[in-house]
Protein backbone atom coordinates (compact mmCIF):
# COMPACT_ATOMS: atom_id res chain seq x y z
CA UNK A 1 0.00 0.00 0.00
CA UNK A 2 2.88 2.43 1.16
CA UNK A 3 4.55 1.61 -2.40
CA UNK A 4 1.28 2.76 -4.42
CA UNK A 5 0.85 6.17 -2.10
CA UNK A 6 4.50 6.24 -3.08
CA UNK A 7 3.86 5.71 -6.65
CA UNK A 8 1.22 7.97 -6.37
CA UNK A 9 2.93 10.79 -5.26
CA UNK A 10 6.26 10.63 -7.59
CA UNK A 11 3.66 11.04 -10.28
CA UNK A 12 2.05 14.10 -9.17
CA UNK A 13 5.41 15.69 -8.73
CA UNK A 14 6.28 14.55 -12.18
CA UNK A 15 2.94 15.49 -14.13
CA UNK A 16 3.26 19.08 -12.34
CA UNK A 17 6.44 19.99 -14.43
CA UNK A 18 4.37 18.44 -17.40
CA UNK A 19 1.31 20.28 -16.93
CA UNK A 20 3.69 23.73 -16.34
CA UNK A 21 5.14 23.04 -20.00
CA UNK A 22 1.81 21.83 -21.21
CA UNK A 23 0.19 24.94 -19.69
CA UNK A 24 3.07 27.27 -22.06
CA UNK A 25 2.43 24.95 -24.88
CA UNK A 26 -1.77 25.29 -24.55
CA UNK A 27 -1.23 29.04 -24.17
CA UNK A 28 0.00 29.59 -27.58
CA UNK A 29 -1.94 27.18 -29.43
CA UNK A 30 -4.95 29.44 -27.96
CA UNK A 31 -3.51 32.26 -28.96
CA UNK A 32 -2.04 31.56 -32.53
CA UNK A 33 -3.25 27.58 -33.20
CA UNK A 34 0.75 26.96 -33.35
CA UNK A 35 1.98 23.98 -31.72
CA UNK A 36 5.19 25.50 -30.48
CA UNK A 37 8.00 23.20 -30.73
CA UNK A 38 10.62 26.07 -29.39
CA UNK A 39 8.96 26.20 -26.34
CA UNK A 40 11.75 24.21 -24.65
CA UNK A 41 14.62 25.98 -26.30
CA UNK A 42 12.71 29.47 -25.11
CA UNK A 43 12.72 27.96 -21.37
CA UNK A 44 16.34 26.80 -21.74
CA UNK A 45 17.48 30.71 -22.18
CA UNK A 46 15.17 31.55 -19.32
CA UNK A 47 17.06 28.87 -17.14
CA UNK A 48 20.38 29.83 -18.34
CA UNK A 49 19.31 33.86 -17.31
CA UNK A 50 18.48 32.48 -14.12
CA UNK A 51 21.45 30.90 -13.36
CA UNK A 52 23.10 33.29 -14.38
CA UNK A 53 21.50 35.94 -11.80
CA UNK A 54 21.55 33.42 -9.46
CA UNK A 55 24.92 32.98 -9.69
CA UNK A 56 25.55 36.47 -9.54
CA UNK A 57 23.20 37.28 -6.84
CA UNK A 58 22.51 34.97 -4.29
CA UNK A 59 18.89 35.39 -4.78
CA UNK A 60 16.55 32.60 -6.70
CA UNK A 61 13.70 34.90 -6.29
CA UNK A 62 15.38 37.69 -8.50
CA UNK A 63 16.58 34.94 -10.66
CA UNK A 64 12.44 33.80 -10.91
CA UNK A 65 11.45 37.35 -11.83
CA UNK A 66 14.54 37.22 -14.79
CA UNK A 67 12.93 33.74 -16.14
CA UNK A 68 9.43 34.85 -16.62
CA UNK A 69 10.63 38.46 -17.65
CA UNK A 70 13.28 36.68 -20.09
CA UNK A 71 11.10 34.00 -20.97
CA UNK A 72 8.01 36.45 -21.83
CA UNK A 73 10.40 38.89 -24.03
CA UNK A 74 11.60 35.79 -25.93
CA UNK A 75 8.69 34.85 -26.84
CA UNK A 76 6.99 38.35 -27.88
CA UNK A 77 10.53 38.64 -29.76
CA UNK A 78 9.88 35.19 -31.41
CA UNK A 79 6.37 36.24 -32.77
CA UNK A 80 6.87 39.34 -34.18
CA UNK A 81 10.07 38.98 -35.64
CA UNK A 82 9.78 35.31 -36.82
CA UNK A 83 6.04 34.28 -36.59
CA UNK A 84 4.53 37.08 -37.79
CA UNK A 85 6.06 37.65 -41.07
CA UNK A 86 6.21 33.88 -41.44
CA UNK A 87 2.10 33.95 -40.93
CA UNK A 88 2.19 37.06 -43.75
CA UNK A 89 3.95 35.12 -46.15
CA UNK A 90 3.02 31.29 -45.62
CA UNK A 91 -0.94 31.52 -44.13
CA UNK A 92 -2.62 30.09 -47.15
CA UNK A 93 -2.71 26.26 -48.66
CA UNK A 94 -0.51 23.70 -47.22
CA UNK A 95 2.11 24.97 -46.26
CA UNK A 96 0.14 27.13 -44.13
CA UNK A 97 0.07 23.95 -41.40
CA UNK A 98 3.40 22.61 -41.85
CA UNK A 99 5.14 26.03 -41.94
CA UNK A 100 4.63 26.80 -38.23
CA UNK A 101 5.80 23.03 -37.00
CA UNK A 102 9.40 23.18 -38.75
CA UNK A 103 10.36 27.10 -38.06
CA UNK A 104 9.46 25.87 -34.76
CA UNK A 105 10.93 22.34 -34.86
CA UNK A 106 13.88 24.49 -36.14
CA UNK A 107 14.15 27.08 -33.86
CA UNK A 108 14.91 24.69 -30.80
CA UNK A 109 17.68 23.44 -32.49
CA UNK A 110 18.97 27.00 -33.18
CA UNK A 111 18.53 28.23 -29.53
CA UNK A 112 19.97 25.07 -28.39
CA UNK A 113 23.02 25.79 -30.79
CA UNK A 114 23.32 29.46 -29.36
CA UNK A 115 22.97 28.72 -25.95
CA UNK A 116 25.43 25.57 -26.39
CA UNK A 117 28.20 28.43 -27.32
CA UNK A 118 27.32 30.88 -24.86
CA UNK A 119 27.14 28.89 -21.98
CA UNK A 120 28.63 25.46 -23.22
CA UNK A 121 27.38 21.57 -23.42
CA UNK A 122 28.50 21.10 -19.52
CA UNK A 123 26.05 21.12 -17.07
CA UNK A 124 25.40 23.55 -14.36
CA UNK A 125 24.20 22.88 -11.09
CA UNK A 126 20.80 24.63 -10.24
CA UNK A 127 20.04 24.70 -6.34
CA UNK A 128 16.46 24.36 -5.18
CA UNK A 129 15.36 27.30 -3.70
CA UNK A 130 13.16 24.78 -0.87
CA UNK A 131 14.12 21.77 0.76
CA UNK A 132 14.24 18.75 -1.85
CA UNK A 133 14.43 16.36 1.57
CA UNK A 134 10.53 14.72 1.67
CA UNK A 135 8.00 14.80 3.86
CA UNK A 136 8.34 12.84 7.04
CA UNK A 137 4.88 11.36 8.16
CA UNK A 138 5.69 9.44 11.35
CA UNK A 139 8.36 7.44 10.74
CA UNK A 140 7.73 7.46 7.18
CA UNK A 141 9.66 10.03 4.66
CA UNK A 142 7.49 10.68 1.67
CA UNK A 143 8.98 10.61 -1.69
CA UNK A 144 7.55 13.86 -2.14
CA UNK A 145 9.51 17.22 -0.94
CA UNK A 146 8.55 20.88 -0.77
CA UNK A 147 10.05 21.65 -4.30
CA UNK A 148 7.67 19.18 -5.26
CA UNK A 149 4.78 21.22 -3.79
CA UNK A 150 6.27 24.46 -4.84
CA UNK A 151 6.00 23.11 -8.08
CA UNK A 152 2.21 22.05 -8.01
CA UNK A 153 1.56 24.99 -6.63
CA UNK A 154 2.70 27.33 -8.96
CA UNK A 155 1.36 25.23 -11.95
CA UNK A 156 -2.33 25.37 -10.24
CA UNK A 157 -1.20 29.27 -9.68
CA UNK A 158 -0.65 29.18 -13.45
CA UNK A 159 -3.56 27.60 -14.51
CA UNK A 160 -5.64 29.61 -12.63
CA UNK A 161 -3.97 33.23 -13.37
CA UNK A 162 -4.61 32.19 -17.46
CA UNK A 163 -7.72 30.48 -17.23
CA UNK A 164 -9.19 34.08 -15.83
CA UNK A 165 -7.17 35.97 -18.45
CA UNK A 166 -8.58 34.02 -21.31
CA UNK A 167 -11.83 33.56 -20.01
CA UNK A 168 -13.23 36.47 -18.11
CA UNK A 169 -11.20 39.26 -19.25
CA UNK A 170 -11.13 41.25 -22.84
CA UNK A 171 -7.88 40.76 -23.34
CA UNK A 172 -8.63 36.79 -23.23
CA UNK A 173 -11.82 36.96 -25.97
CA UNK A 174 -9.17 38.94 -28.25
CA UNK A 175 -6.57 36.15 -27.84
CA UNK A 176 -9.25 33.59 -28.24
CA UNK A 177 -10.81 35.38 -31.52
CA UNK A 178 -7.71 36.08 -33.20
CA UNK A 179 -6.55 32.38 -32.94
CA UNK A 180 -9.68 31.22 -33.67
CA UNK A 181 -10.70 33.33 -36.77
CA UNK A 182 -8.03 36.21 -37.79
CA UNK A 183 -9.94 37.70 -40.44
CA UNK A 184 -12.99 37.97 -38.22
CA UNK A 185 -11.22 39.29 -35.39
CA UNK A 186 -9.93 41.89 -37.30
CA UNK A 187 -13.36 43.08 -38.73
CA UNK A 188 -13.70 43.02 -35.06
CA UNK A 189 -11.36 45.93 -34.27
CA UNK A 190 -8.96 43.54 -32.74
CA UNK A 191 -5.07 44.53 -34.14
CA UNK A 192 -4.60 40.87 -34.27
CA UNK A 193 -0.82 41.09 -34.74
CA UNK A 194 0.04 42.53 -31.71
CA UNK A 195 -2.59 40.65 -30.26
CA UNK A 196 -0.62 37.38 -30.91
CA UNK A 197 2.67 38.82 -29.88
CA UNK A 198 0.76 38.86 -25.95
CA UNK A 199 0.04 35.53 -26.46
CA UNK A 200 3.70 34.65 -27.45
CA UNK A 201 4.36 37.11 -24.66
CA UNK A 202 2.05 35.27 -21.98
CA UNK A 203 3.73 31.32 -23.33
CA UNK A 204 6.96 32.38 -22.64
CA UNK A 205 6.70 33.32 -19.51
CA UNK A 206 4.58 30.13 -18.29
CA UNK A 207 7.84 28.38 -20.10
CA UNK A 208 10.40 30.43 -17.53
CA UNK A 209 8.60 29.43 -14.79
CA UNK A 210 8.43 25.89 -16.06
CA UNK A 211 11.72 25.79 -16.92
CA UNK A 212 13.64 26.99 -13.77
CA UNK A 213 10.96 25.09 -11.31
CA UNK A 214 11.89 21.89 -13.14
CA UNK A 215 15.59 22.29 -12.90
CA UNK A 216 15.51 23.03 -9.47
CA UNK A 217 17.91 21.07 -7.61
CA UNK A 218 18.82 19.77 -11.10
CA UNK A 219 21.10 19.97 -14.03
CA UNK A 220 21.05 22.15 -16.35
CA UNK A 221 22.44 21.63 -20.69
CA UNK A 222 20.89 22.72 -23.46
CA UNK A 223 19.23 19.38 -24.31
CA UNK A 224 17.75 19.41 -20.92
CA UNK A 225 14.45 20.20 -21.50
CA UNK A 226 13.90 18.28 -24.80
CA UNK A 227 12.27 15.41 -23.40
CA UNK A 228 10.00 17.28 -21.16
CA UNK A 229 8.81 19.01 -24.11
CA UNK A 230 7.41 15.81 -25.41
CA UNK A 231 5.81 14.32 -22.12
CA UNK A 232 4.43 18.24 -22.06
CA UNK A 233 2.77 17.64 -25.62
CA UNK A 234 1.83 14.36 -24.54
CA UNK A 235 -0.35 15.82 -21.49
CA UNK A 236 -1.25 18.74 -23.80
CA UNK A 237 -3.16 16.66 -26.02
CA UNK A 238 -4.46 14.64 -23.28
CA UNK A 239 -6.32 17.23 -21.85
CA UNK A 240 -7.16 19.55 -24.43
CA UNK A 241 -4.92 21.25 -26.40
CA UNK A 242 -8.13 23.90 -25.93
CA UNK A 243 -8.32 24.05 -22.04
CA UNK A 244 -5.66 25.29 -19.68
CA UNK A 245 -7.25 23.12 -17.03
CA UNK A 246 -7.11 20.31 -19.47
CA UNK A 247 -3.00 20.69 -19.97
CA UNK A 248 -2.99 20.33 -15.99
CA UNK A 249 -5.23 17.25 -15.89
CA UNK A 250 -3.35 15.99 -18.76
CA UNK A 251 -0.09 16.14 -16.97
CA UNK A 252 -0.98 14.80 -14.03
CA UNK A 253 -2.58 11.99 -15.32
CA UNK A 254 0.38 11.12 -17.63
CA UNK A 255 2.99 11.78 -14.94
CA UNK A 256 0.87 9.39 -12.02
CA UNK A 257 0.33 6.72 -15.12
CA UNK A 258 4.02 6.71 -16.37
CA UNK A 259 5.15 6.59 -12.25
CA UNK A 260 3.34 3.29 -12.30
CA UNK A 261 4.78 2.25 -15.35
CA UNK A 262 7.99 3.11 -14.04
CA UNK A 263 7.95 1.83 -10.56
CA UNK A 264 6.44 -1.32 -11.84
CA UNK A 265 6.94 -2.31 -15.43
CA UNK A 266 10.34 -0.69 -15.67
CA UNK A 267 12.36 2.47 -17.10
CA UNK A 268 12.35 1.22 -20.66
CA UNK A 269 8.56 1.01 -20.99
CA UNK A 270 8.20 4.64 -20.21
CA UNK A 271 8.67 6.11 -23.29
CA UNK A 272 6.78 3.92 -25.85
CA UNK A 273 3.89 4.00 -23.05
CA UNK A 274 3.70 7.79 -23.24
CA UNK A 275 3.69 7.33 -27.05
CA UNK A 276 0.93 4.89 -27.23
CA UNK A 277 -1.24 7.17 -25.48
CA UNK A 278 -0.85 9.39 -27.47
CA UNK A 279 -1.90 7.86 -30.13
CA UNK A 280 -4.30 6.29 -28.43
CA UNK A 281 -6.07 10.26 -27.05
CA UNK A 282 -5.54 11.18 -30.93
CA UNK A 283 -7.64 8.25 -32.17
CA UNK A 284 -10.20 7.89 -29.61
CA UNK A 285 -10.73 11.45 -28.40
CA UNK A 286 -8.80 14.16 -30.40
CA UNK A 287 -9.97 16.76 -28.67
CA UNK A 288 -8.87 15.58 -24.98
CA UNK A 289 -10.41 15.10 -22.14
CA UNK A 290 -11.60 18.65 -21.17
CA UNK A 291 -11.64 19.20 -25.14
CA UNK A 292 -15.69 20.09 -26.97
CA UNK A 293 -17.34 18.56 -29.65
CA UNK A 294 -19.91 18.48 -32.04
CA UNK A 295 -21.40 21.46 -33.99
CA UNK A 296 -24.77 21.93 -35.12
CA UNK A 297 -24.05 21.85 -38.89
CA UNK A 298 -26.51 24.26 -40.11
CA UNK B 1 -20.69 59.16 -48.48
CA UNK B 2 -19.16 56.32 -49.81
CA UNK B 3 -17.29 56.93 -52.89
CA UNK B 4 -15.51 54.22 -54.95
CA UNK B 5 -13.36 55.68 -58.07
CA UNK B 6 -11.83 53.10 -60.51
CA UNK B 7 -11.05 51.07 -58.35
CA UNK B 8 -9.08 47.89 -59.74
CA UNK B 9 -8.15 44.60 -57.90
CA UNK B 10 -6.22 41.69 -58.64
CA UNK B 11 -5.93 38.19 -57.90
CA UNK B 12 -2.77 37.07 -59.14
CA UNK B 13 -3.07 37.11 -62.92
CA UNK B 14 -6.23 37.92 -62.73
CA UNK B 15 -8.34 41.01 -62.72
CA UNK B 16 -11.64 40.62 -60.50
CA UNK B 17 -12.69 44.43 -60.02
CA UNK B 18 -11.37 46.38 -63.18
CA UNK B 19 -12.28 50.06 -63.15
CA UNK B 20 -15.64 50.12 -61.14
CA UNK B 21 -16.78 53.99 -59.78
CA UNK B 22 -19.88 54.58 -57.81
CA UNK B 23 -21.19 56.45 -54.84
CA UNK B 24 -23.85 55.63 -52.10
CA UNK B 25 -24.88 58.36 -50.72
CA UNK B 26 -25.29 58.59 -46.54
CA UNK B 27 -28.15 56.80 -44.91
CA UNK B 28 -29.09 54.85 -47.89
CA UNK B 29 -29.19 50.95 -48.83
CA UNK B 30 -27.14 50.02 -51.98
CA UNK B 31 -27.56 46.54 -53.63
CA UNK B 32 -24.93 44.83 -55.49
CA UNK B 33 -26.07 42.13 -57.81
CA UNK B 34 -24.13 39.63 -60.24
CA UNK B 35 -23.74 36.30 -60.72
CA UNK B 36 -20.95 33.89 -58.79
CA UNK B 37 -17.51 35.35 -60.11
CA UNK B 38 -18.64 38.78 -60.89
CA UNK B 39 -16.49 40.32 -57.74
CA UNK B 40 -19.21 41.34 -56.00
CA UNK B 41 -17.35 40.05 -52.53
CA UNK B 42 -13.88 40.93 -53.67
CA UNK B 43 -15.47 44.66 -53.72
CA UNK B 44 -16.57 44.55 -50.44
CA UNK B 45 -13.42 42.96 -49.15
CA UNK B 46 -11.79 45.57 -50.72
CA UNK B 47 -13.75 48.13 -49.44
CA UNK B 48 -12.76 46.49 -45.66
CA UNK B 49 -9.44 46.77 -46.47
CA UNK B 50 -9.23 42.73 -46.17
CA UNK B 51 -7.89 42.95 -50.15
CA UNK B 52 -5.50 45.48 -51.18
CA UNK B 53 -6.44 47.40 -54.55
CA UNK B 54 -4.27 47.62 -57.20
CA UNK B 55 -5.29 51.33 -58.51
CA UNK B 56 -8.41 53.58 -57.61
CA UNK B 57 -9.48 55.04 -54.68
CA UNK B 58 -12.12 55.05 -51.59
CA UNK B 59 -13.31 57.62 -49.88
CA UNK B 60 -15.89 57.58 -46.97
CA UNK B 61 -17.18 60.66 -45.42
CA UNK B 62 -15.11 62.96 -47.10
CA UNK B 63 -12.06 60.94 -46.60
CA UNK B 64 -9.93 58.39 -48.07
CA UNK B 65 -9.70 55.02 -46.88
CA UNK B 66 -8.31 53.27 -49.63
CA UNK B 67 -5.15 50.66 -48.12
CA UNK B 68 -6.33 51.02 -44.76
CA UNK B 69 -6.39 48.16 -42.30
CA UNK B 70 -10.04 46.58 -41.05
CA UNK B 71 -9.11 46.88 -37.81
CA UNK B 72 -8.65 50.74 -38.49
CA UNK B 73 -11.54 51.00 -40.69
CA UNK B 74 -13.97 49.78 -37.84
CA UNK B 75 -12.75 52.41 -35.75
CA UNK B 76 -14.17 54.59 -38.43
CA UNK B 77 -17.39 52.97 -38.56
CA UNK B 78 -16.69 50.70 -41.34
CA UNK B 79 -17.91 47.17 -40.37
CA UNK B 80 -17.87 44.33 -42.69
CA UNK B 81 -20.26 41.46 -42.24
CA UNK B 82 -18.39 38.38 -44.41
CA UNK B 83 -19.95 35.32 -46.65
CA UNK B 84 -20.95 32.27 -44.64
CA UNK B 85 -22.46 33.54 -41.56
CA UNK B 86 -19.44 35.65 -40.54
CA UNK B 87 -19.31 34.05 -36.29
CA UNK B 88 -16.63 32.49 -34.85
CA UNK B 89 -17.82 29.11 -33.78
CA UNK B 90 -15.64 27.83 -31.50
CA UNK B 91 -16.94 31.12 -28.75
CA UNK B 92 -20.74 31.86 -27.24
CA UNK B 93 -23.10 33.91 -28.58
CA UNK B 94 -21.87 36.89 -26.04
CA UNK B 95 -18.68 36.38 -26.42
CA UNK B 96 -19.52 36.50 -30.64
CA UNK B 97 -21.49 39.69 -29.75
CA UNK B 98 -18.73 41.30 -27.56
CA UNK B 99 -16.15 41.01 -30.15
CA UNK B 100 -17.45 43.90 -31.91
CA UNK B 101 -17.30 46.30 -28.80
CA UNK B 102 -13.84 45.34 -27.45
CA UNK B 103 -12.15 48.14 -29.42
CA UNK B 104 -14.57 50.52 -27.91
CA UNK B 105 -12.64 49.55 -24.19
CA UNK B 106 -16.14 50.93 -22.34
CA UNK B 107 -17.95 48.34 -20.66
CA UNK B 108 -21.20 50.12 -20.07
CA UNK B 109 -21.25 51.19 -24.18
CA UNK B 110 -20.88 47.37 -24.77
CA UNK B 111 -23.39 46.06 -22.81
CA UNK B 112 -25.81 48.73 -24.38
CA UNK B 113 -24.82 47.71 -27.72
CA UNK B 114 -26.09 43.94 -26.52
CA UNK B 115 -28.98 44.98 -25.15
CA UNK B 116 -30.06 46.24 -28.66
CA UNK B 117 -29.05 43.43 -30.71
CA UNK B 118 -31.39 41.12 -28.15
CA UNK B 119 -33.71 43.45 -28.90
CA UNK B 120 -33.42 42.82 -32.76
CA UNK B 121 -32.99 39.35 -31.94
CA UNK B 122 -34.66 38.00 -29.48
CA UNK B 123 -33.60 34.62 -30.33
CA UNK B 124 -30.16 35.49 -29.81
CA UNK B 125 -30.87 36.13 -26.19
CA UNK B 126 -32.37 33.41 -25.00
CA UNK B 127 -28.84 31.90 -26.02
CA UNK B 128 -26.48 33.74 -25.16
CA UNK B 129 -24.47 31.33 -23.29
CA UNK B 130 -24.28 28.38 -25.87
CA UNK B 131 -21.72 28.12 -28.72
CA UNK B 132 -22.26 29.88 -31.74
CA UNK B 133 -21.91 26.29 -33.93
CA UNK B 134 -25.06 25.25 -32.30
CA UNK B 135 -27.35 28.26 -33.46
CA UNK B 136 -29.27 27.17 -36.99
CA UNK B 137 -28.05 29.07 -40.20
CA UNK B 138 -30.51 31.63 -39.49
CA UNK B 139 -29.32 32.31 -35.82
CA UNK B 140 -25.94 32.34 -37.01
CA UNK B 141 -26.37 35.23 -39.82
CA UNK B 142 -28.18 37.42 -36.88
CA UNK B 143 -25.58 36.48 -34.61
CA UNK B 144 -22.88 38.18 -37.49
CA UNK B 145 -25.24 41.09 -38.31
CA UNK B 146 -25.36 41.67 -34.48
CA UNK B 147 -21.68 41.54 -33.72
CA UNK B 148 -21.74 44.54 -36.52
CA UNK B 149 -24.10 46.11 -35.10
CA UNK B 150 -22.64 46.34 -31.28
CA UNK B 151 -19.24 47.77 -33.37
CA UNK B 152 -21.45 51.11 -33.74
CA UNK B 153 -20.72 51.08 -37.92
CA UNK B 154 -21.90 54.35 -39.89
CA UNK B 155 -21.48 51.99 -42.96
CA UNK B 156 -22.35 47.83 -43.07
CA UNK B 157 -21.05 45.71 -45.39
CA UNK B 158 -22.95 42.76 -45.78
CA UNK B 159 -21.82 40.06 -48.07
CA UNK B 160 -25.08 37.78 -48.98
CA UNK B 161 -26.53 37.03 -45.88
CA UNK B 162 -29.57 35.05 -47.61
CA UNK B 163 -27.06 32.85 -48.20
CA UNK B 164 -28.63 29.19 -47.70
CA UNK B 165 -31.18 30.59 -45.27
CA UNK B 166 -34.94 28.76 -45.59
CA UNK B 167 -37.49 31.97 -47.10
CA UNK B 168 -39.05 32.94 -44.08
CA UNK B 169 -35.49 33.57 -42.62
CA UNK B 170 -34.63 35.36 -45.46
CA UNK B 171 -37.42 37.58 -45.15
CA UNK B 172 -36.75 38.71 -41.73
CA UNK B 173 -32.91 39.19 -42.53
CA UNK B 174 -34.03 41.60 -45.78
CA UNK B 175 -36.26 43.12 -43.25
CA UNK B 176 -33.79 43.77 -40.12
CA UNK B 177 -31.47 45.19 -42.71
CA UNK B 178 -33.92 47.66 -44.52
CA UNK B 179 -34.63 48.82 -40.66
CA UNK B 180 -30.89 49.47 -39.94
CA UNK B 181 -30.89 51.69 -42.73
CA UNK B 182 -34.07 53.46 -42.61
CA UNK B 183 -34.56 53.94 -38.69
CA UNK B 184 -31.04 54.02 -37.83
CA UNK B 185 -29.62 55.46 -40.78
CA UNK B 186 -26.74 53.14 -41.28
CA UNK B 187 -25.56 53.38 -44.99
CA UNK B 188 -25.57 49.48 -45.97
CA UNK B 189 -23.98 48.27 -48.87
CA UNK B 190 -25.33 44.76 -49.80
CA UNK B 191 -24.12 41.88 -51.73
CA UNK B 192 -26.55 39.49 -52.85
CA UNK B 193 -27.48 36.82 -55.26
CA UNK B 194 -30.94 36.95 -54.42
CA UNK B 195 -31.21 40.17 -56.65
CA UNK B 196 -34.91 40.94 -56.65
CA UNK B 197 -34.84 40.64 -52.57
CA UNK B 198 -31.76 42.56 -52.74
CA UNK B 199 -33.57 45.18 -54.83
CA UNK B 200 -36.48 45.14 -53.33
CA UNK B 201 -35.19 46.67 -50.18
CA UNK B 202 -32.93 49.31 -51.36
CA UNK B 203 -32.08 52.55 -52.62
CA UNK B 204 -29.53 51.82 -55.22
CA UNK B 205 -28.66 49.00 -57.44
CA UNK B 206 -25.29 48.08 -58.91
CA UNK B 207 -25.11 45.64 -60.99
CA UNK B 208 -21.58 43.71 -62.11
CA UNK B 209 -20.59 41.25 -64.22
CA UNK B 210 -16.93 40.33 -64.84
CA UNK B 211 -15.26 43.02 -62.59
CA UNK B 212 -17.25 45.79 -64.29
CA UNK B 213 -20.35 47.81 -63.59
CA UNK B 214 -22.90 46.91 -66.31
CA UNK B 215 -25.71 48.81 -64.98
CA UNK B 216 -25.84 50.93 -61.72
CA UNK B 217 -29.22 53.66 -60.73
CA UNK B 218 -32.70 53.63 -58.52
CA UNK B 219 -33.49 50.42 -57.78
CA UNK B 220 -37.34 49.93 -58.69
CA UNK B 221 -35.98 51.48 -62.73
CA UNK B 222 -33.71 48.39 -62.63
CA UNK B 223 -35.53 45.93 -61.43
CA UNK B 224 -38.32 47.54 -64.10
CA UNK B 225 -35.80 47.37 -66.46
CA UNK B 226 -36.77 44.22 -68.88
CA UNK B 227 -33.36 44.12 -71.13
CA UNK B 228 -31.40 44.11 -67.23
CA UNK B 229 -33.97 41.69 -66.03
CA UNK B 230 -33.97 38.89 -68.20
CA UNK B 231 -29.76 39.79 -68.96
CA UNK B 232 -28.94 39.86 -65.01
CA UNK B 233 -31.56 39.63 -62.49
CA UNK B 234 -32.44 36.47 -63.61
CA UNK B 235 -35.99 36.54 -63.73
Amino acid sequence: MQQIINTFLIGISIGSIYSLMALALVLVWRSTRVVNFGQAGQAIVSTYVAWEVVNRSGSYFLAFVFAVAIGGLLGGLIESGLMRTLFKHASEGPIAAVAPVIVTLGLLGVIRAVVGLIWTNEGKRFESPVDTAGFVIGDTTLPFSRLNLLIVVMAAIVMIIFSIVFQKTNLGLSLRAAAYNPEIARLSGIRVSQTRTIGWVFAGAAGGVAGILVTSNDTLTPNSLDTLLVFAFTAAVIGGLESLVGAVVGGLVLGIGLSFILIYLGTSLVFPTAFIVLVLVLLIRPAGIFGVKGARSA
Amino acid sequence: MLKVERLVVEHGAIRAIDGISFEVATGSLAAVIGSNGAGKTTLLRTLSGLKESKLGKVWWNGREITGMKPEDLVRRGISHVSEGKSVIPELTVKENLALGGLWRGNKSELAQSIEEVVNLFPRLGERMSQRADTLSGGERQMLAIGRAWVSKPSLLLLDEPSLGLAPLVVEQIFATVSMLCRERGITIVLVEQNAMGALSIADKGIIINLGVIVAQGDAKQLIDDPALRSAYLGY
